[in-house]
């Protein structure tokens, strides 16, 4: 399963600059496993100790947000757009 | 004239706030806000040591950002940029764009605003309300996104717009310099020692740090900054990954203090119960950094700025994140 994934400007530099990535995996969660074998040391901005999504972070899944989902089990599908919102800076 | 009776340390003492009680335009309005004597929610603090919130929320347009919109609009029109028929258009996260609406309404001017399209649903409702016109940009470019869609729309008809061009704007922190400033240094009467305030734009921490550093050149101005380039401190900049404004200066700072959301979280959540106000998540950040100066302190009157309240943020993270808290500490 392969799905696109949109990454914000504060996490292009473990994408070596890449705003659209794609990596494999049934639910979230799994892709998430996935960027990191690819992106080392992307999970820990993502997650926290607990492997939870950190609170202030905002994944949607074509449009919509994973917490009113199935958070990290919400399934995937080929062709699914995953995006990493970041919040809003200053100003 | 405050009639309070309730018998904690400060209430009822004194009535700093200098409104007028009857106003011809909410313009008249803005400032004067009060300080909060929030010590009482940090522990392990030597008892010499005073941490104030100053409480921008109380301005009309419910934040900071009324300041260095007036200056920016008042100047503006009285240096003849901003002439009748222009729109006002800025890029903004949000605060600064509901001031200008504000001011745009009161003022009667059009007001057009770049907003990164997830800016919270009140900040979008509350623009609108005032009459003013959004124009979205992408979330994934964050605040810096709307700067640079700002400058194209701007670069295809310049006549037609004035820009406030809040983060290069020296009259943004002007209107820290000629009023939040003198209002901490009045309010404790020239004992205040440190000033905490997060950087949006760097406007608050520049303009009122030189007012106070004129006034006492020993006052320490300490930025509370968020620790990573991915941050939930919605309103702050992480400046080593984002566009330095023109206007904000770090080597006229004394340091900064890295903050974790989660912590500057929890801290808005206890203020909700243990002071009765409910703030911002840039306010949970700037009590943050004043509780780590304040512990290494033996004695000090650190003042902070609390940019907002928490009620344009209900359908944000932070409340969100509220739910998950308060179950954890049921369950603990």
């Amino acid at each position: 399963m392969a799905v696109q994934i949109r990454i914000p400007t504060p996490l292009r530099r473990f994408t070596g600059g890449a705003e659209e990535v794609s990596a494999a995996g049934a639910t979230v969660g799994t892709v998430i496993e996935d960027l990191e074998r690819q992106y080392a040391g992307i999970k820990e901005r993502l997650c926290d100790d607990e492997g939870q999504v950190r609170r202030f972070v905002n994944i949607y899944v074509n449009g919509d947000d994973i917490r009113f989902l199935n958070s990290l089990d919400t399934s995937l599908k080929d062709g699914d757009e995953v995006s990493i919102v970041p919040a809003i800076a200053g100003g | 004239m405050t009639t309070a009776t309730a018998d904690s340390v400060g209430a009822g003492k004194r009535a700093d706030r200098q409104v007028p009680p009857r106003a011809y335009s909410i313009l008249d309005l803005i400032g004067n806000t009060p300080l909060l004597d929030v010590s009482g929610i940090a522990e392990g603090l030597s008892p010499r040591v005073r941490l104030y919130a100053k409480l921008e929320g109380l301005n009309p347009g419910g934040s900071v950002k009324d300041r260095a919109a007036l200056w920016m609009m008042r100047r503006g029109i009285e240096s003849g940029e901003l002439t009748e028929g222009k729109t006002v258009l800025d890029s903004t996260s949000g605060n600064t764009g509901i001031a200008l609406a504000m001011i745009g309404a009161a003022l009667r001017y059009p007001v057009s605003l770049v907003l990164p399209e997830n800016v919270s649903t009140e900040r979008k409702r509350i623009i609108t309300a005032f009459g003013a016109k959004i124009i979205y940009s992408s979330g994934l470019e964050g605040s810096d996104g709307a700067i640079l869609l700002c400058r194209e729309i701007l670069q295809k008809e310049p006549e037609r717009y004035f820009k406030p061009d809040q983060y290069f704007n020296a009259n943004n922190p002007q209107a820290h310099y000629e009023s939040t400033g003198p209002e901490i240094w009045e309010a404790t009467d020239g004992r205040v020692t440190h000033f905490v305030a997060g950087i949006g734009t760097g406007g608050t921490i520049m303009g009122t740090g030189r007012y106070l550093k004129e006034k006492n050149p020993a006052v320490r101005v300490i930025a509370a900054e968020p620790e990573d380039a991915l941050h939930g401190l919605e309103g702050l900049k992480h400046m080593a990954s984002s566009i330095v404004p023109g206007i904000y200066h770090e080597n006229e700072l004394d340091g900064k203090v890295p903050v974790p959301t989660e912590t500057a979280y929890e801290l808005c959540y206890r203020m909700g119960e243990k002071l009765g106000i409910v703030v911002g998540q840039s306010s949970g950040a700037a009590l943050y950094a004043a509780i780590q100066i304040g512990r290494d302190l033996e004695e000090g009157v650190i003042v902070m700025v609390f940019p907002d309240f928490g009620d344009r943020y209900l359908s944000t993270n932070l409340w969100h994140g509220w739910v998950d808290w308060a179950k954890k500490r049921r369950s603990r």
